[in-house]
């Protein structure tokens, strides 16, 4: 009997190590496709096996076991490198137009249709 | 009316987006970055190349006005052709030149500075390339210039070193001092 309750013990404290190892690095692979890879042209971190996105996908795995959340992990990189860094570009006066351009399409697209329905 | 409306809304946007591409051409594609704060921040420990010691990068960085901080590796051919221009550095004795040895192997490394020469008054170790993340860097070579007073990062240089950047860095001290 006690062994099979050392041996189940066993077996839950290596499922668990497991699961949080696993839940991490699901955790790295959300952070890193978020992260442009900036050595290397068109690729995410996620993507990349350059020395560059190897170190910076430690660098999360890291941070993460120090028990930092995502929001801090992108404020760090994007003081070490910029705001270039993230996929998802904040608006500033650079950035306005690429927010409100496809707005301003959809709107003209709708009225070029309203006009054709209402004529015929 | 209506075909003439349309007509003009093309090439609007025909003229506009020939702005923005042309705008693009003249950015350079080399894409550095623009720092929102030069503090910095070290306070990793690292160990050292020809002891088992540790130390953080801050402590290094405090003898003299200015410190260099470059990143190298033995593997990295632009690293042999900079080499010369560090060691024209160290000779001026105005600079704490720290070397980071990225993703490397000691041996290796050791052999580079042995044929080479040593212009590093120290070399840290950073086997799995995360202390150079924290510092910004991209990869190797890579060179930094820090007034060691203000603890602030001057000057960032990726790529080998050259003539051009030897003289703005001499430049760049001098106005500083």
């Amino acid at each position: 009997m006690k062994i099979k309750i050392l041996v189940l013990t066993i077996f839950y404290l290596i499922g668990s190590f497991n699961l949080t190892y696993a839940a991490n690095s699901e955790k790295v692979d959300q952070i890193s496709k978020n992260l442009r890879c900036l050595i290397c042209q068109g690729q995410s971190v996620y993507d990349s096996q350059s020395d560059f996105a190897l170190s910076m996908k430690i660098l999360i795995q890291n941070k993460i076991s120090e028990g930092k959340n995502d929001e801090q992990i992108y404020d760090f990189l994007k003081s070490k490198y910029g705001e270039w860094i993230v996929y998802d570009p904040e608006i500033n006066k650079n950035t306005v137009l690429l927010w409100v351009l496809p707005l301003i399409l959809f709107v003209f697209g709708a009225i070029l249709i309203i006009r054709k329905v209402s004529i015929k | 009316m209506v075909k003439n409306i349309k007509l003009i809304a093309v090439v609007f946007l025909l003229i506009v987006s020939f702005f923005i591409l042309l705008k693009g051409l003249n950015k350079t594609n080399n894409y550095s970055p623009k720092l929102n704060s030069s503090k910095i921040d070290f306070n990793f420990k690292a160990k050292f190349l020809y002891s088992d010691e540790e130390s953080t990068l801050y402590e290094l960085i405090n003898d003299k006005d200015f410190s260099i901080i470059n990143i190298w590796a033995s593997w990295c051919l632009p690293c042999r052709e900079e080499h010369s221009f560090l060691l024209n550095l160290k000779s001026l004795e105005k600079f704490n030149i720290i070397g980071i040895n990225y993703k490397d192997n000691e041996i290796n490394a050791k052999k580079f500075i042995k044929e080479l020469g040593n212009p590093y008054s120290k070399i840290i170790v950073d086997p799995s390339g995360v202390n150079s993340i924290e510092l910004g860097a991209y990869g190797v070579p890579e060179t930094i210039l820090i007034n060691n007073n203000s603890k602030t990062i001057l000057k960032k240089y990726i790529g080998p070193l050259d003539d051009k950047k030897l003289a703005e860095l001499k430049m760049i001290i001098e106005n500083e001092n």
